[in-house]
């Protein structure tokens, strides 16, 4: 069983996908859309050493929203310190200290971190403890880097990390 | 009303295009330039999506999917052979 | 009504692409530089995405969601490339308004990056 389907979530991701591109839901494109999402995985196996974990499925929905909300507050800051004073700002580089483990969860949080209020992930230490991030506009460092932790980094580690 | 709307659009992202073009002609360092060009093909991408809709033809969508995934590939290249370069010199 | 909705997602759109470029223009240093683009135009270029679905829907009278998938793999596509960016300036040691994290550790960084990917 799990030779020949080996990730059951990127099946239905693909299968939506495919959906999504042909712009129908005829039933043939239904049934072309779970075949491709079962040969796809089932060929490029191999570049997918583990499977995906996803502990608390509904935390995810949750901060999925909580993020899309971040996103559009984001750009409203981004759009007002543009059409600021652009010689004002304080930008800063912080060091975040990490305590996700699994590579997904740390992408997921630089993605993350990337698409909400002021800041840009910067760089991974190689021993992959620390996050570099960079903030448009920042007076308190350690005040910023709580709240990333507590608002993004608590939540995706209950969802993609046995606690 | 949303014709109005197209026009006003169309010509906000023209300007957005020329200022990242002016970025992608002067900015001082490489990644500055890949940046402008990243910005160039989102750009471009809204372009092809207003004209659709001023249009109304679905044509457009399928050359905005294309330049979106061909895009994504050429920045991520181009800063790859950044980040690499420096060491085979 | 629907028709009102719609010219609004547009200008919203292009107005936040319009802020997006013209923060590549303003503003002084490139790390200040890459917030513009990937924020604002991001979210400028889903928002006329989306607009362009809906006017396709209410064209055709039929659920037309293909515009969501370029949103989507913006929205995936957009962090990505700015981090690549943000990785190769700090590589290339670029001129930054803050403090750069520690010059003596960065360029340590770079010799073990160089002996990292060489021995790839």
């Amino acid at each position: 069983m799990h030779r020949f389907f080996p990730h059951p979530i990127l099946a239905l991701i693909l299968a939506g996908i495919w959906l999504l591109l042909v712009n129908s839901i005829h039933p043939g494109q239904i049934v072309l859309g779970l075949l491709l999402g079962w040969m796809i995985p089932l060929l490029t196996t191999q570049f997918w050493p583990e499977a995906v974990r996803i502990y608390k499925p509904f935390h995810l929905l949750h901060f999925v929203g909580i993020i899309l909300i971040d996103i559009i507050q984001a750009n409203f800051t981004v759009a007002r310190l543009v059409l600021g004073r652009p010689d004002r700002l304080q930008p800063a580089f912080i060091s975040m200290p990490l305590i996700l483990k699994s590579d997904l969860a740390i992408s997921f949080l630089a993605n993350v971190i990337t698409l909400t209020p002021g800041t840009v992930s910067a760089r991974l230490s190689h021993d992959r403890c620390h996050l570099l991030v960079h903030a448009l506009d920042v007076t308190n460092t350690e005040e910023l880097a709580n709240t990333i932790k507590s608002r993004y980094e608590k939540p995706l580690k209950e969802i993609f990390e046995k606690c | 009303m949303l014709s109005a709307a197209v026009f006003i659009a169309l010509m906000l992202v023209t300007a957005a295009v020329a200022l990242s073009f002016w970025r992608l002609l002067c900015g001082p360092s490489m990644p500055d330039r890949i940046l402008a060009l990243d910005t160039l093909y989102i750009n471009t991408i809204a372009l092809l999506v207003l004209l659709g809709i001023h249009l109304s033809s679905g044509l457009y969508f399928e050359v905005a999917l294309i330049i979106a995934v061909m895009g994504f590939v050429g920045t991520v290249a181009a800063c790859k052979y950044l980040l690499r370069g420096d060491i085979i010199e | 009504m629907l028709e009102v909705f719609i010219s609004l997602l547009i200008l919203t759109g292009a107005i936040f692409t319009f802020i997006g470029s013209l923060g590549l223009v303003r503003l002084k240093d490139f790390y200040t530089r890459i917030h513009g683009p990937t924020k604002a135009t991001t979210l400028g270029v889903g928002s006329l995405l989306i607009a362009s679905a809906l006017y396709f829907s209410y064209l055709e009278r039929s659920i037309s969601l293909h515009e969501v998938l370029v949103t989507l793999f913006l929205f995936i596509t957009a962090p990505v490339s700015a981090h690549m960016l943000t990785k190769a300036a700090l590589h290339l040691g670029l001129q930054s308004l803050a403090r750069l994290p520690e010059q003596q550790v960065n360029r340590q960084h770079n010799e073990q990056e160089a002996k990292h990917d060489q021995g790839d």
